[in-house]
């Protein structure tokens, strides 16, 4: 069962209060969404869910024990830029989490393991809808197309958790409309938990099952960090949808 | 029309380019003709059929005592120098830049050395080295090496830094080790890199190279051109000079073109 627990949790840096005070359980296969204004550090605790930084005070659990001190395996990441290697083909980026996992010297699959590692690989990008554009570099995609590659990457690590940065920002709005129904898919037939970083509020009720707004008080008082102002539970998993699954 | 909004043709923009090599050959020509029309014997600006007779007699014609031919046996020679004091040279920088660029504990041990050690102006170890190496290719390659592999060290150190820290969270979070880290997210972003580095290096490359044979070798071209100077053989040393330029562009247009067919992504990447 895979919950995040958040206990107490401050982010304090050089004296300046970014979080104050955050408490929050995240249930196995749900979908967090994250909301409030820039600048409001969301993005620094989604930082310390993936262990990128390291809480002030306070403590984050992942089923019962202490997150690891660096990224791991099983919490897998989205981000807004960056999220897929440049230098790989669409199929070559979505076969790396299997290679790294079965090749430990040489990070490289070769002769039929490889083979049929190609098959999975296709068989993702089949269900992303990316089939079509195996060969092509990142460079040659566009917004969508490489979010739902980075997408699809990070599902072939099988992750536990899946970290989301406000992953659709910068897509235009029929795009996000459409990675939006991807990320639902792809939620609901995965059971993992989500927990999306996004300023986009409607965006946070489309997909969440729980919406957290993160706030600071009004006065820019350094002393005073961000809190969680709203828990706001979107609706339980749909138990209709279990059947699709 | 604004002067930033104006593009020549591709006829034009070819015109253009060979524009400053007419030019500067017509100039040449012209003053030449002026000096050999008031005194015959002029050795200060040759003509070009002297010129063509002295490569005729370097590149073409066996040489009396050794029976080479002098043009290519210097060329080889330095070639070989250049060529192993390049590969030497790249070898070490990308094993001790990409491991210095990734792991935090090499950075604070290294990156102050290195810093150091870049200053030491290369020539001025000239003599250490011929003390020590002797007069030999060794302390040539060396001098090649000490000249180019420090700053193609700085230069891959901070294009390791300056990748995006999403890519390398992105690939522990797919299960990476450090190991795997660097063979398959790291070294192939940097090889194209690496080629740019080299490409910078190559100038420096080629003063370390001709300085080393002015001062002590027994062939190469920087030799050739250092030993005819002493007769004012200025029919010799401008083709030499000019052979060595075009030498040192086909290396910048090749490097350049492994980049482009070797690493398809790097061009679109680099955009982005």
């Amino acid at each position: 069962m895979s919950s995040i627990e958040i206990k107490d949790v401050w982010q304090i840096y050089d004296g300046r209060v970014v979080l104050e005070k955050i408490n929050l359980n995240i249930e196995q296969g749900s979908f967090v969404s994250i909301v409030g204004p820039s600048g409001c550090g969301k993005t620094t605790l989604l930082r310390m869910l993936m262990s990128e930084e390291f809480c002030t005070r306070g403590s984050i659990s992942l089923d019962g024990e202490a997150l690891p001190a660096e990224p791991t395996l099983e919490r897998g990441v989205v981000f807004q830029r960056y999220s897929v290697f440049p230098h790989l083909t669409v199929l070559d980026n979505v076969l790396l989490p299997m290679e790294l996992k079965a090749s430990r010297w040489l990070g490289k699959l070769l002769g039929p393991k490889r083979y049929n590692a190609k098959e999975e690989a296709r068989a993702m990008l089949e269900h992303v809808g990316l089939r079509h554009a195996a060969g092509f570099y990142p460079a040659q995609l566009s917004g969508g197309m490489q979010q739902r590659l980075a997408l699809a990457q990070a599902l072939m690590a099988k992750p536990r958790v899946l970290l989301l940065d406000e992953p659709f920002s910068a897509l235009d709005p029929g795009t996000r409309a459409d990675i939006h129904v991807l990320t639902k898919r792809l939620w609901e037939e995965t059971k993992m938990t989500i927990v999306m970083v996004t300023h986009d509020i409607s965006e946070a009720f489309r997909l969440g099952t729980r919406v957290i707004v993160l706030e600071r008080p009004a006065s820019d008082d350094p002393a005073k960090g961000a809190r969680i102002t709203h828990d706001i539970p979107v609706r339980p998993r749909a138990k209709d949808k279990k059947g699709a699954a | 029309m604004r002067l930033i909004n104006r593009h020549p043709g591709k006829t034009g923009a070819r015109l253009l380019a060979v524009l400053p090599f007419i030019a500067l050959a017509v100039l040449y020509l012209a003053a030449s003709a002026v000096r050999h029309a008031a005194n015959p014997d002029d050795k200060l600006l040759p003509t070009i059929s002297q010129m063509a007779a002295a490569v005729n007699l370097m590149a073409f014609t066996q040489d009396m005592a050794t029976g080479d031919y002098l043009m290519l046996t210097d060329t080889l020679s330095s070639l070989q120098r250049l060529i192993e004091g390049l590969v030497i040279s790249v070898g070490i920088s990308f094993i001790i830049g990409i491991a210095v660029g990734m792991l935090p504990y090499l950075r604070k041990l290294c990156v102050p050395f290195i810093a150091a050690f870049s200053m030491v102006p290369p020539l001025a170890i000239l003599p250490i080295l011929f003390i020590i190496a002797g007069i030999g290719e060794t302390a040539k390659v060396t001098l090649i090496v000490i000249g180019t592999a420090p700053f193609m060290i700085r230069d891959l150190i901070m294009r390791v830094e300056e990748m995006p820290k999403a890519q390398l969270i992105k690939a522990q979070t797919l299960g990476a080790s450090s190991w795997q880290m660097a063979l398959r997210v790291v070294v192939p972003q940097m090889l194209p890199r690496l080629i740019d580095s080299l490409r910078l290096s190559l100038g420096p490359a080629w003063i370390y190279l001709i300085s080393a044979e002015a001062i002590a070798a027994q062939d190469g071209l920087g030799y050739r051109i250092f030993l005819v100077r002493r007769y004012f053989a200025m029919d010799v040393i401008i083709p030499y000079v000019i052979w060595i330029t075009l030498l040192a562009f086909i290396f910048d247009v090749a490097l350049r073109l492994v980049q482009r067919y070797a690493f398809p992504w790097f061009a679109g990447a680099k955009s982005q």
